[in-house]
């Protein structure tokens, strides 16, 4: 029956095919493979051999990466001190709070840290804040891009209270990110000698050129009642406050870092660093950790093992669906033509009975 | 025309019985009551009564809208859906500040859906406005002041102006039947548009009217009509024509409807009634009921499942933020005091928490609303518009014959095509061809025509033998020479073939007296109007039904042509046996006893040329046998035996017999019976069929005549193989029991392995009490002996598993069995039937079995017909096929498919509604999976911004995925995506049960996927955060910030979900590469395109790849490794499951595929078949 089936079917085409050239004005549908569903195409089925294929080629391919990734996430040294307790004095260390609100306290600290492996320049310098919500919607907000961007836009402050305007009129740049300006600083020495930090091109540079503005300079930032982070030199204008841009790029997530400045000179193994903090950033309220990082980089960023860990796994996970499957086709070689295994007929629940 | 062709036929002579006469009824009683209050002035335009009235214009619309409210409506209509009001709400509530994003985000995305929506809506009404704009444009001759007819529009049209209307041109309007052409102001009228019907009706014209003939007569002409309201019965009217201080009763026999169409007269004139909206045609136009598919009733649960979701995932969110802000202020201190608690606004004051989190619900409401995919409905719609035009241009559903492609009449049903449970279908037309065909005849007891009827090769192969070889002993047949069957040309109405007596040869058959008057009876005895065309001088029969045009053929093919009719004779041309050429005989034609239901034969009196009177009957044989004299009755035993065989055949047949009158007799008759026609009164009907009856006996048997009504080519083989994908096919049928069995045998719907169980009342014990007459007690009997019946036929079922089984019930049995107390043991017994066939059923049965397989047994019903009678059918079965053929439109418009031949439906379900339902179904959980995949990456980073609303991307990213980078590969899948290819869908019907079974829909399978899409989304978000986590992540020492990790994400849910579309399909032609492809690569344009806008306008996006993510190498490596991960899981379940779980299509796939390999696949399915079938038995017998 199947046989006859396409049979006349096929011959149906044949004939309407011959007379599509006698009748004009037909309704006939024209023929195109496009209406007619034909068009050709690939069908990719999976079977057997495309499975443990790609399978293998995936597992072939993601566990060298991941091993490459590995590798140079190892080679970056990283030197990561955690100073917010340190860094309080003794007898302030029940009431964190106090002292660094306080402005009478010295906020000044020495910290020393160990350089375990040379460290090749150039040496990125990070601050690393943790519980700190830049992604707050209020926070993320509460900015004026069009205030930053020029001069004009010095009174567009809608969006920033309310850290929009002062009694001395609008305050530049307005918002919270601005206001909550992160203010610790850091110096280095090696064996009392000064390292230099340069502390330019640490922002990106369309920042630079098209967000913040060369004629735009601070005002009145800072000077309402509750002081909240760093203060700005207002003759420098805002695209020449590198710490700001990179302070106003919001980070994605509650734990980040951000680039405080480069050390341009390689550093040896067993070097020790002093660094001096100015401690002044409050994140006692809310329970933040700080930490300053130092870290070279390699072609694939700071260090991190997560993605190699990542790539080596989702690879052997392949190679072992591979070896699986391999296995239950071998163990379990299925005969063409057995229709038991048909899922819907185990379960015949549409029966009427 | 008419004069020259057939000279001035009084028609209302040849209809001697009620066909004119209105009887003024009860309810003509009634006129001027409520209900019954029009006036109409008939050509009186300034009659200030007339004018007072104001019946509304001809002008008619059928739009749904018009240019002014098109707006307004059409998006009240958009926001009926439950999800566009949310997105409406979602729209206003974005210009307050709880919105997480920018309002031109939200709204733009809106726009477009709605907009295409609404442009889709707005091209449909604009062709339904063209056609509105042609109808009232058309020109009309009316009857204007200056007392000529003058060409006016359609639309000027008022009630009770004059009209004429020329030969083939549609009435305007409803109007009344003034004068025609003819003397006696009868006129033919075609009646297609409006039920279907393409015979003829006649119209008659009230006799005082009739005369009114040329613009003269009309201009005195004056007339009131007082008739009933505008109503939506076609088939009733009442009226009363109030002329020259005369009454005069009218009913439908007077009245021309609108659409319908003037045939064979030349001209009438008519007074309009009710014009435009008014007309009855107008008032019948109530849109279709409105079907919904099953599919779309699961998506809308669905819809509400995603709804929960959301509130869920809100009211979380909204509880944590609620407490994270309360903890801001304690006391003095503030904790987060970069937020500057002290001085928030009320969406974020911690000393108001409650009130801010509920705020923050709010918020969390239109941010998760990514959930509830906003381009969905409009997608399918899109998508089954597409997906109909594939339907409609289908190259092999186009039928050749009638120029009738397959039309997809709504769209709405496609995917249900792909999932009917079972078929009922309507016999004559549908699976018949609905043109009769003379193929036998018995005469003097001697059976000619040895052509086969399709039923005949049926029965043949049932007997286990060859179907052109069957030994004499059944049925008298001699075995057909070839040169008989091959010669002669196709004519229509007439597949006769006898060498014995075609060509002349009849004149040498042993009883040639009786072969020549049996075929002067067919000549003679009918009311066939012949139709000379003035080209071609081919005579051409117009006949009120096909069996008549197809005796007159058939007399006409064996030399006794009916060339004329005129007022008082009819004109043949025969063959003389004696001189051996052809000659016209005149017969005066003195009575016409026509055909109705109860009389069941019809009778002409005719005088020949040698002045003999005769009495010429035709009739069914139950009346006919009963009325033979004892002199004629020399062939009955014979022809009796015939007949019984031509029935048994599936074919009709009618008893021919004559019967010489003496001059005495007639007379005396025909006193009797003017008189009875003269009569005024309710008796005057019944003193009429006394008097026919008073001649119409003593007569003499000829012979009977048997017409076939042809299957349609490839139903057996269409029957076969939707009975092969287990699709449960009933036909209902008007025909008797016998006639239905064999007719169910020659489609191959009872195949003779089959077990039949008979349901009927037709039991000695029930006829005995019906001849007592005590109706509730056959009621009662009726009905436990229905119960009785089958409760035995479910025993049978239950004893025997292997066999199926053929039900059939005949309509009385079916009254009882739809009884409320049987009907759900009637289905159950009917569902484990293979098929089942209802014979003698009325609509209203049909449309009654049609819920009730809808209704109980929960099935999708596809019902299947051709004509006026299948309407209701239609309406009620979840899917309707119209078969737009002989029968003409009443059954197309009210189906939501048509096609020209029933041979269709295989392709039309098999290939079309598998792929459609299939497509359907993946593209909703598609749609689902990839909507969820976003949302909750959203979700994910709410948790780690302390669910303060702020969304993880950019503002445009998100209002674009849904309009641009997700829904073309999407929407593709929906048109294009092919699991098997059409002739393996045709080769292995059972691949159809997939969508019976609605096993790619199943909840598990929809779970399964929001499942797929949770998890996805898990990895998209927790691998992107960890590799991009705190450290640079270039060689630059730059660290990942918000937007960064934004773009990183956002192009691994984009890769991942047009991965994973690029895994789910099947079927890839360029398309399906150039939209899935294409939208990955228009995203990274997009945020290029995006980035180079100044910073105001495209903000965190700004220059972000160019500058940022596209020179980072781990960018790239997390988006590889993110978008294998995240289509992993399904991969390796698919995996999986096509080896060890395979579903019917993966199965056939595999077969295919190795089969082009080994040359196999054909035995191997067939082998599959078989055993799938020992496999349902299997569960059957477990299951009961």
């Amino acid at each position: 029956m199947n046989a006859i089936g396409a049979a006349s079917s096929g011959g149906a085409t044949a004939a309407s095919d011959s007379s599509t050239t006698t009748k004009k004005n037909s309704k006939k549908p024209k023929y195109s493979r496009f209406t007619q569903q034909e068009l050709p195409a690939c069908k990719p089925i999976l079977t057997p051999g495309l499975v443990i294929t790609t399978f293998i080629v995936i597992g072939i391919i993601f566990i060298p990466v991941g091993l490459v990734s590995l590798f140079a996430s190892e080679k970056v040294v990283e030197i990561v001190d955690r100073y917010d307790d340190g860094c309080v004095p003794r007898n302030y260390s029940n009431n964190k709070l106090a002292y660094i609100r306080s402005k009478l306290t010295d906020k000044s600290c020495t910290r020393t840290l160990n350089i375990v492996k040379p460290m090749k320049s150039p040496i990125y310098i990070y601050y690393q804040l943790d519980n700190f919500y830049q992604n707050h919607r209020r926070y993320v907000k509460s900015r004026s891009d069009k205030q930053l961007r020029s001069k004009k836009g010095e009174s567009e402050t809608k969006l920033c209270d309310p850290e929009g305007v002062s009694a001395n009129g609008p305050i530049v740049p307005c918002g919270l990110i601005a206001w909550s300006l992160f203010n610790d600083t850091y110096k280095f020495k090696v064996k009392n000698k000064v390292l230099e930090v340069n502390k330019k091109n640490i922002a990106w540079k369309s920042d630079k050129s098209k967000k913040f503005g060369s004629d735009v300079y601070p005002k009145n930032f800072q000077s309402g009642g509750l002081i909240g982070g760093g203060q700005l030199n207002s003759s420098i204008p805002l695209s020449e406050q590198e710490n700001l841009i990179v302070w106003m790029r919001t980070a994605a997530l509650p734990t980040f870092r951000k680039l405080y400045g480069k050390i341009e000179e390689d550093l040896q193994a067993n070097q020790q660093i002093t660094v001096v903090i100015q401690n002044n950033y409050n994140t006692y309220s809310f329970g933040g950790k700080k930490k300053l990082v130092l870290s070279t980089t390699t072609w694939i960023g700071g260090k991190n093992d997560f993605l190699g860990i990542a790539y080596v796994t989702v690879g052997g996970l392949c190679l072992f669906f591979a070896i699986s499957f391999i296995l239950l086709y071998v163990v379990k070689p299925r005969p063409l033509g057995d229709p038991s295994y048909l899922s819907w007929n185990r379960n015949p629940a549409g029966h009427l009975n | 025309m008419a004069q020259e062709g057939k000279g001035r036929v009084l028609l209302s002579k040849l209809y001697s019985f009620a066909c004119f006469r209105c009887t003024a009824g009860e309810e003509h009683a009634r006129i001027g009551q409520k209900g019954y209050s029009r006036v109409v002035y008939c050509n009186d335009p300034d009659n200030p009564e007339a004018i007072r009235l104001k019946y509304r214009g001809n002008y008619v619309s059928t739009t749904k809208y018009t240019l002014a409210n098109f707006i307004p409506k059409s998006l009240f209509e958009q926001f009926r859906r439950v999800a566009n009001i949310y997105f409406l709400v979602v729209a206003f509530v974005s210009f307050s500040p709880l919105a997480p994003y920018s309002a031109p985000s939200v709204l733009l995305p809106l726009i477009i859906v709605i907009g295409a929506t609404m442009a889709k809506e707005g091209v449909e009404d604009w062709r339904r406005r063209k056609q509105d704009i042609e109808a009232n444009n058309r020109e009309v001759q009316v009857y204007d002041r200056n007392h000529s007819f003058r060409e006016s529009k359609w639309k000027n049209l008022r009630v009770g102006d004059l009209v004429k209307v020329q030969k083939n041109e549609y009435f305007p309007a409803d109007m009344l039947l003034l004068s025609s052409s003819y003397e006696d102001g009868v006129c033919y009228v075609d009646t297609m548009n409006l039920d279907g019907e393409t015979n003829l009706k006649l119209k008659h014209a009230l006799e005082v009217t009739a005369p009114l003939k040329d613009e003269e007569s009309f201009k005195k002409f004056r007339a009131e009509i007082k008739c009933e309201d505008p109503n939506e019965h076609l088939y009733s009217f009442v009226g009363t024509l109030y002329l020259d201080g005369n009454q005069y009763s009218l009913c439908l026999q007077r009245i021309l409807l609108r659409d319908s169409k003037l045939k064979n007269t030349d001209y009438i004139y008519g007074v309009v009634i009710f014009t435009g909206h008014d007309t009855k045609v107008m008032q019948n136009a109530t849109d279709p009921p409105s079907k919904r598919t099953k599919i779309e009733r699961r998506m809308d649960k669905i819809i509400y499942v995603l709804f929960s979701t959301l509130i869920t995932i809100s009211f979380t969110g909204s509880l944590f933020f609620g407490i994270q802000t309360k903890r801001d202020i304690s006391g003095q201190k503030y904790r987060r005091w970069y937020l500057r608690p002290d001085d928030a606004t009320v969406f974020f004051d911690p000393r108001r928490a409650a009130l801010a989190a509920f705020f923050h619900f709010l918020t969390g409401l239109m941010l998760y609303g990514y959930l509830i995919p906003i381009s969905l409905y409009v997608s399918i719609e899109i998508v089954k518009v597409l997906q109909s035009i594939f339907i409609n241009q289908d190259q092999e559903m186009y039928y050749e014959e009638t120029d009738k492609p397959a039309h997809a009449r709504t769209s709405n049903l496609n995917e249900e095509l792909g999932q009917v449970a079972a078929i009922l279908s309507d016999k004559t037309g549908t699976l018949t061809c609905n043109s009769m065909e003379f193929v036998k005849c018995s005469i003097a007891g001697t059976a000619y025509g040895l052509g086969m009827t399709e039923v005949e090769i049926a029965l043949a192969k049932r007997r286990g033998k060859l179907p052109l070889v069957i030994d004499g002993s059944s049925c008298d047949v001699p075995t057909p020479s070839d040169d008989a069957i091959g010669a002669g040309k196709t004519i229509k109405g007439f597949n006769f073939r006898d060498e014995r007596i075609m060509n002349g040869r009849w004149v040498h058959e042993p009883h040639s007296d009786v072969i020549q008057k049996f075929f002067r009876v067919l000549a003679l005895c009918h009311t066939v109007i012949p139709n000379k065309d003035s080209k071609s001088k081919e005579v051409s029969y117009e006949s009120e039904s096909p069996d008549e045009a197809a005796f007159v053929t058939a007399a006409k093919e064996l030399g006794f042509d009916f060339v004329r009719r005129t007022q008082t004779s009819i004109e043949i041309h025969e063959f003389d046996c004696t001189t051996h050429k052809r000659v016209a005989r005149v017969y005066e034609l003195l009575h016409v006893l026509e055909f109705n239901s109860s009389r069941k034969r019809m009778s002409v009196i005719v005088r020949n040329p040698e002045n003999q009177l005769l009495l010429l009957s035709k009739g069914a044989d139950s009346v006919m046998f009963e009325r033979l004299s004892e002199h004629g009755r020399e062939f009955e035993a014979h022809t009796k035996e015939q007949i019984s065989c031509y029935s048994e055949a599936g074919l009709r047949t009618l008893v021919i017999a004559y019967r010489e009158l003496g001059e005495d007799e007639y007379e005396k008759w025909e006193k009797e019976f003017l008189e009875a026609k003269n009569f005024v009164g309710a008796d005057r009907d019944a003193m009429m069929q006394a008097a026919a009856e008073n001649i119409e006996r003593n007569l003499v048997l000829l012979g009977a005549t048997a017409v076939e009504d042809k299957l349609q080519k490839g139903v057996p083989e269409c029957i076969n193989k939707l009975a092969g994908a287990r699709i449960k096919i009933w036909i209902l049928t008007g025909d008797k029991m016998e006639t239905a069995i064999n007719i169910g045998y020659a489609c191959s719907l009872l195949r003779e392995k089959m077990k039949k169980i008979i349901i009927t009342l037709d039991l000695p014990e029930i006829v005995a009490l019906e001849k007592q007459g005590d109706k509730q007690a056959i009621a009662k009997a009726s009905l436990e002996s229905v119960r009785e019946q089958i409760k035995e036929g479910k025993h049978h079922i239950r004893k025997e598993i292997a066999v199926e089984f053929g039900l059939i019930i005949d309509g009385k049995s079916l009254t009882f069995a739809l009884d409320k107390s049987v009907k759900k043991s009637f289905l159950k017994l009917a569902m484990n039937c293979a098929s089942v066939i209802c014979c003698r059923s009325s609509p209203k049965q049909k449309a009654l079995v049609t819920r009730l397989v809808k209704v109980e047994a929960d099935k999708t019903t596809l019902a299947i017909g051709d004509g006026a009678n299948d309407v209701g059918m239609l309406q009620e079965a979840d899917i309707g096929v119209g078969i737009s053929g002989v029968e003409g439109m009443q059954a197309v418009m009210a189906s939501d498919f048509a096609i020209a031949q029933f041979r269709f439906l295989e392709r039309l379900l098999l290939v079309h509604g598998h792929w459609c339902y299939r497509r359907i179904a993946m593209m909703i959980c598609y749609f689902f999976y990839k909507n969820i995949t976003f949302g909750f990456t959203l979700f994910w980073f709410e948790a780690y911004a302390s669910f303060s609303g702020q969304p993880a991307y950019n503002d445009w990213y998100m209002s674009c995925y849904n309009v641009f980078f997700t829904s073309l590969p999407v929407i593709a899948l929906g048109i294009f995506d092919q699991d098997v290819s059409a002739r393996l869908c045709l080769e292995c019907p059972l691949l159809y049960q997939e969508g019976v079974h609605n096993v790619l829909f199943k909840w598990v399978r929809i779970l399964g996927w929001m499942f797929n899409g949770v998890l996805s989304s898990i990895i998209i978000f927790f691998f992107t955060t960890r590799s991009l986590a705190s450290q640079a992540f270039r060689k630059d020492g730059k660290v990942a910030d918000y937007s960064v990790l934004g773009v990183t994400m956002y192009s691994c849910v984009v890769w991942a979900v047009n991965c994973q579309m690029a895994l789910s399909i099947n079927y890839f032609t360029w398309i399906q590469h150039l939209f899935i492809w294409g939208s990955i690569i228009f995203w990274y344009i997009f945020l290029v395109v995006y980035g180079f806008l100044p910073s105001t306008i495209s903000t965190t996006a700004h220059k972000v790849l160019v500058e940022a993510c596209a020179p980072s190498i781990l960018y790239w490596l997390v988006t590889l490794v993110v978008v294998i991960s995240a289509t992993l899981p399904y991969f390796s379940c698919r995996a999986f499951q096509t080896r060890f779980l395979p579903m019917i299509h993966d199965y056939i796939q595999r077969l295919h595929l190795d089969g082009s390999e080994h040359e196999v696949n054909r035995e191997l399915l067939k082998l599959v078949g078989s055993k799938l079938d020992r496999l349902l038995t299997r569960s059957r017998q477990r299951k009961s």
